[in-house]
């Protein structure tokens, strides 16, 4: 997680770093900050809704009402992107050509495991189109030892690990010269198996320990983990001989064995930017999750002061947790432009991107719960390794320690190194893997308790918003028609089933925008964050629209660019909220300078002018009132502009009630068919019901859960990384081989939202990405269950384990 | 649509360059036919390149030139010589539909057609869609129904759903469902593109 993250969560993801104490981020520079009291709305819309106070800094804007009471915040509005991302008019990093512009090709490894002798470049040199070419000196999105940091050339360590990269005036030309790089290796064993790598006398990988720096989206391990032959760790959580002693007070156990496969991200724009370097300044046209994480690292390996770095993400196809830093990539286009003198594109090719920036890391779990007849948990233990090939942080115990209460929780997490490319975050990093046990788990402890899979929940789950979405997701998807398991007749089965998600309601502080009115009438907002796809552009112009009584279209949203204030990097669902406040607070505080300034030719005080419908009138007077527009003329200045940056979470006295207070979540159910005589599974209907503290833009919303869904049953159903075994070779490196889900695998998705309220923040908004494709896996495979009455307890169930599934279940009958 | 050449050991590119245009054009599906000259070629059809030649393309109802060898794709030519960035390369070897266009009416990859075998053929793309600041009913629906998050996929996903419609008036969800089967969209926004093409049908039909 970012540097300057704080969490609620009572144990956070695995990744996360703990929180920075407040007293290290002064808010400005002021000393102590005036505050107020404010009351505002806490709790969940249509439940109930009751008013807290809570003592927020004055320079926080004024407490909104529920969205029922709002003009703007809380509508379905349509993207304001949307006009130019249909008509083709948005420019990704992909598309920017400018004059002179070079492309260039990575030189990557061909080979799993080698030190290399020697590079001979001649041959490329040589070629006319050549214009420049630079090798690394290590790896910088893997682990590294201690060691080989002396070594002039990057160990290799995986097939497609990029070492350098060549660069031409076409992209054919940089491609052919790429492959005129001739490398001598001296090959070494690998290892591209997890379980081989665990045994004592497999290749070994690192020699010495190894770590991997972390991202804004997580990824990278916890520090200073032991490190035995491949298996780095494990990191514990709580205490494992409170656990066994508890497990003996246990009236029922369950203990099942999982697995979950590699997947990779598969954006459609692949990683890459254009890098234009000139002697005082550095631009870079990036698809990237975090316009400063790349800034600060081209700044750092470069030498430069951040202000001589300036980084542009207008559009960016897609990260998934994947996009941020500069990566080698971004540090050899660089290098390049630098050497050529002219601007150079490095857009990786499909190959590569499934390859060497990233993936979700695989595991085995082994999980055991012991609860009481009620229901009531006693234990749960869980441990797991993984594999993020060369990378760390492949834990998947954020859902067993979070989801649910229950006095001794125990878990243990491993990374196997393999020879295969690093993990990097991927949604929700750890925990579609650990929900797929956890929600597994339940599912089977409460077919042995004799319990309804939601009954149980309503005992183990102290959360408020979880509860309500059990009980809204039960009656949409029709809970009470389910079946006992395996109960259908035909060849055909149908089943239902249910799984909860859980992630952290996460902010970073380094969020920053400015907000100007000007004499024209016309509203900006400017920041550095950046909309990776789910829609903040969109979400900020509401804001900044409600707060002026305007419309979101009437507001330029100008972001995406580090010559704006600082923004937050999106990763781990904080964006919009850390942003989106930070927007309220500026768009406040411009407000205020604009009535100050118009207050006069109305004949009022400034406080007694109010803004809606795009009008100004005094508010005991509405029918004295000037549009926007005209207003604006008025002002003595040609513009008035507010910053507005991002305080510490409000305190709120009642404390956290429950983990589900903390956390963010969902409850998905689905409906699958699952043919026995091809084994063959649909997913025909999915209900996901989801919170986000105070949705903005509830389409927008809507549209990330369906995305979530789909990544899921993806995920579940269909994507497999496939590494030969004897050559370290990944064999499906594309987009048919690896198979996503696709138009004809669309189940009829609904996704509802509940509205929490918890008086956070000046819009106590929060996020979305990460909770939506959570629970999508486990709730597929207890809907097989439901189904077949066999449990699934691997991913992806294809059609052959699902086959296999059976007939180990009809040789366990006969 | 043409076929995806395979891709193992051997890049399209290589293979193309290798073979000379016309294996090329037939591997791909297309007649080979080559009505320019470059270098000497005395018998049989046509050999071009390696270096570029002059080529031109009509797009968008406009006759465009650019100089490419003859291994460059549609989709290039498209994206880098006529800086039409609007249609998107996502695998380059025909398995995503980003890179849809119309080549006389009939949706297309262009990354699988080379913009040679394109001359003389009405080339459409994502920028000619809208009939100047009128955006065609399936933009329109688009936007309506948030039918996009990155907007990565868009431009080919609403080439091909626009095409349905071009011969189809009365499309029903499975035939929505059939027109976009080979285009991808990593952010999941296939419910809502379905909706917005099921909307734009019945708008066109008003
Ligand atoms: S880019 Fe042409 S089909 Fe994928
Ligand atoms: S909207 Fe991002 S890939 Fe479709």
């Amino acid at each position: 997680m970012a540097e300057k993250t704080t969490t609620e969560a009572p144990a956070a993801a695995p990744t996360e770093k703990p929180p920075v104490p407040q007293a290290a981020l002064p808010k400005n520079g002021a000393e102590k900050p005036k505050t107020d009291t404010q009351t505002y709305p806490v709790g969940i819309a249509g439940v109930k809704i009751e008013e807290e106070e809570r003592k927020v800094p004055a320079t926080e804007a004024p407490p909104l009402p529920i969205n029922e009471k709002l003009a703007v915040i809380g509508k379905p509005t349509p993207r304001v992107d949307g006009r130019a991302k249909v008509t083709g008019a948005a420019k990704y990093s992909a598309d920017i050509n400018l004059p002179g512009m070079l492309f260039a090709k990575l030189i990557t490894s061909t080979v799993p495991h080698a030190i290399i002798k020697s590079i001979d470049t001649s041959a490329a040199e040589k070629h006319p189109a050549f214009r420049a070419i630079h090798m690394l000196d290590r790896d910088r999105s893997a682990a590294q030892t201690e060691e080989e940091k002396k070594d002039n050339w990057p160990r290799v360590r995986y097939v497609g690990q990029p070492l350098g990269a060549v660069c031409a005036p076409t992209q054919a030309h940089a491609d052919d010269i790429a492959r005129l790089v001739k490398i001598t290796y001296e090959q070494k064993p690998f290892v591209v198996d997890p379980d081989k790598a665990k045994e004592p006398n497999a290749p070994i990988i690192f020699q010495g320990n190894a770590e991997q720096a972390g991202t804004a989206g997580g990824g990278g391990g916890p520090k200073d983990v032991k490190q035995n032959g491949n298996v780095r760790g494990p990191v514990a959580k709580g205490e494992a001989d409170k656990a066994e002693i508890a497990f003996n007070s246990a009236d029922v156990t369950v203990e099942l064995d999982f697995r979950t496969q590699v997947q990779t991200h598969c954006a459609l724009e692949t990683h890459g930017l254009v890098a234009d370097w000139k002697p005082d300044m550095l631009t870079v046209w990036a698809s990237t999750q975090g316009t400063s994480s790349v800034r600060d690292e081209l700044a750092a390996v470069f030498n430069l002061k951040k202000s001589q770095v300036r980084v542009i993400t207008e559009y960016m196809g897609g990260g998934f947790g994947a996009k941020f830093g500069a990566g080698n990539y971004g540090v050899l286009a660089t290098h390049l432009s630098k050497k050529a003198n002219a601007p150079v594109r490095l857009m990786l090719d499909r190959r590569e991107e499934h390859l060497c920036v990233g993936n979700r890391p695989s595991s085995i779990q082994k999980l055991k719960i012991g609860a009481k007849k009620d229901g009531t948990l006693v234990a749960m233990r869980l441990q797991s390794y993984g594999t993020a090939g060369v990378g760390t942080g492949a834990g998947a115990s954020g859902p067993t320690q979070n989801l649910y209460t229950c006095p001794a929780i125990y878990t243990e997490d491993s990374d196997v190194f393999t020879n295969a490319g690093p993990s990097s975050a991927f949604r929700a990093p750890g925990h579609p893997q650990g929900a797929f046990s956890l929600e597994q788990g339940i599912d089977s402890l409460a077919e042995k308790l004799k319990m309804d899979p939601l009954a149980l929940r309503d005992k183990i789950d102290d959360s408020e918003a979880r509860r309500e979405e059990r009980r809204i997701g039960a009656e949409r998807i029709g809970w009470k028609d389910r079946k006992p398991a395996g109960s259908d007749a035909g060849p055909i089965k149908r089943g239902i089933g249910v799984a909860q998600a859980i992630w952290y309601r996460i902010m970073n502080r380094d969020s920053h925008c400015d907000v100007r009115i000007t004499q024209d009438g016309s509203v900006e907002f400017l920041s550095g964050v950046q909309d990776i796809g789910t829609g903040i552009r969109t979400a900020l112009a509401q804001i900044v629209a409600e707060t002026l009584g305007l419309k979101p279209t009437d507001i330029t949203v100008k972001i995406g660019d580090t010559n704006y204030p600082q923004g937050p990097n999106s990763g781990g669902s904080v964006t919009t909220n850390s942003i989106s406040p930070v927007a309220r607070n500026a768009a406040w505080a411009a407000r205020e300078q604009f009535l100050g300034q118009v207050a006069p030719a109305l004949g009022v005080s400034a406080d007694e002018l109010e803004m809606a419908d795009g009008r100004v009138f005094p508010k005991n007077n509405p029918n004295q009132s000037l549009t926007f527009k005209q207003a604006a003329k008025k002002m003595k200045v040609e513009q008035v502009a507010a910053r507005g940056d991002r305080s510490d979470d409000y305190e709120s006295k009642k404390g956290p009630r429950g983990k589900g207070a903390g956390g963010l979540g969902g409850v998905q159910f689905c409906q699958v068919a699952v043919d026995t005589s091809t084994g063959h599974i649909k997913v025909e209907k999915v209900v996901a019901v989801h919170d986000c503290g105070r949705p903005i833009n509830p389409m927008g919303v809507k549209s990330q859960v369906n995305g979530g869904v789909i990544q899921g049953i993806s995920y579940a159903l269909f994507e497999n990384r496939i590494l030969d075994r004897n050559t370290g070779v990944m064999v499906n490196t594309n987009l048919e081989q690896y198979k996503i889900a696709g138009s004809r695998e669309m189940p009829e998705i609904d996704a509802q939202l509940i509205e929490q309220y918890w008086g956070k923040s000046s819009t106590d908004a929060a996020g979305i990405g990460e909770p939506a494709t959570v629970a999508t896996a486990a709730c597929v495979a207890n809907a097989v269950y439901n189904a077949i009455g066999v449990r699934i307890t691997q991913i992806p169930m294809t059609p052959a384990v699902v086959l296999e599934a059976l007939a180990s279940k009809q040789k366990a009958s006969a | 649509m043409s076929t995806s050449s395979s891709n193992r050991g051997i890049s399209r590119r290589g293979f193309l360059k290798g073979a000379g245009v016309t294996a090329a054009g037939a591997a791909i599906g297309e007649s080979a036919v080559v009505a320019f000259a470059e270098e000497s070629a005395p018998k049989g059809p046509k050999i071009v390149g390696p270096k570029p030649l002059s080529v031109s393309l009509k797009v968008n109802g406009a006759e465009k030139s650019a100089a490419i060898e003859p291994r460059t794709t549609l989709a290039e030519a498209l994206r880098v010589n006529l800086d039409m960035t609007g249609t998107k390369i996502v695998c380059d070897r025909g398995a995503c539909s980003a890179c849809t266009v119309w080549i006389d009416g009939t949706p297309v990859n262009s990354c699988m057609t080379l913009a040679i075998d394109a001359q003389g053929k009405d080339i459409r793309t994502i920028e000619g869609l809208a009939m100047g600041d009128t955006l065609h009913p399936v933009q329109e629906q688009f936007i309506e129904h948030d039918a996009m998050q990155c907007g990565f996929c868009t431009p080919g996903m609403i080439m091909s759903c626009a095409a349905l419609l071009e011969h189809n008036k009365n499309p029903s969800l499975d035939d929505v469902k059939t027109a976009t089967s080979g285009n991808l969209c990593r952010c999941g926004t296939y419910p809502k593109v379905f909706d917005a093409t099921l909307a734009a049908a019945k708008m066109m039909k008003a």
